[in-house]
């Protein structure tokens, strides 16, 4: 059989879209395992995912507790829709899950920013979603390396051994 | 089970590289696989490894995070003295097993 050589993982670029607590751990987690692993490791947040990186909503994620089927109560009994609809069920539950992982020694968005780049993680945000949502540099955590359009991001993708995650 | 010499004593290994028995590892022995990874102890490796053994040996979480919270450097210095892959790295020359850690 005719040997293949391996090809390692070189470079990573996670791109986060959303801001559930679910989505953004996601690019988080999957980004400081890269870091771990001695692979070069950027992060672009863009439209809601840039709540991630936001000072002001970074630390006080929510996790959708209507129109998510995976969410049950604890116990594991079925999480009737009416339910997740009322006043401060979805804060309960969203602090609730934050506190699990904090349990499990998964640290808090600000923290979890500051252990990827720490390790020379990179993390940017997106600029047409900045200007939608009217943010400037000043909102942002600061980890975050820069503020960039496609093209650039696009432009840090070179070299074999390059992956775009989008989560 | 394969078998290595480090610094003149025969130690048990997988085939990651990793020791089999923490009980074998010395200061030398730690000091060649160091070595061997171009890696060059200090005395703040030294306690590092001190630490990570502890951890392992009291069956807890080994975790960068853990790491730059243990007081002896933050996580951006281990990431400097363990160069790549930290953790894999600290606990190859620690004598332990590899970390079974997502985070």
């Amino acid at each position: 059989m005719e040997k293949v050589e391996k090809q390692p993982l070189k470079k990573i670029l996670l791109i986060c879209s959303k801001a559930s607590i679910e989505d953004v751990y996601a690019a988080l987690v999957m980004g400081n395992g890269a870091v771990m692993e001695g692979i070069e490791t950027k992060l672009f947040f863009t439209f809601f995912g840039l709540d991630a990186i936001t000072k002001k909503t970074m630390n006080k994620l929510h996790t959708a507790t209507t129109g998510n089927p995976g969410m049950r109560m604890p116990g594991g009994l079925p999480f009737p829709t009416m339910l997740g609809g009322l006043p401060g069920v979805e804060a309960g539950v969203s602090a609730m899950m934050r506190k699990q992982m904090d349990d499990l020694d998964i640290p808090p968005v600000d923290e979890f920013l500051e252990l990827i780049t720490a390790g020379g993680g990179e993390i940017y945000a997106c600029k047409l979603a900045m200007d939608m949502f009217k943010l400037t540099k000043e909102d942002l955590h600061d980890e975050v390396n820069d503020v960039i359009t496609v093209g650039e991001l696009y432009e840090m993708c070179d070299g074999p051994g390059t992956q775009i995650v989008f989560t | 089970m394969a078998e290595k010499t480090y610094a003149g004593v025969s130690v048990g290994i997988n085939e990651e590289g990793y020791m089999t028995d923490a009980s074998q590892w010395t200061k030398e022995v730690g000091a060649a696989i160091a070595n061997d990874e171009g890696i060059e102890l200090t005395d703040k490796h030294y306690e590092l490894i001190e630490f990570v053994r502890t951890k392992v040996e009291n069956d807890e979480t080994l975790t960068i995070r853990g790491i730059g919270k243990s007081g002896i450097v933050d996580a951006k210095e281990f990431y400097k003295m363990f160069p790549g892959a930290p953790l894999k790295k600290a606990t190859k020359i620690s004598g332990v097993p590899k970390p079974s850690s997502c985070i």
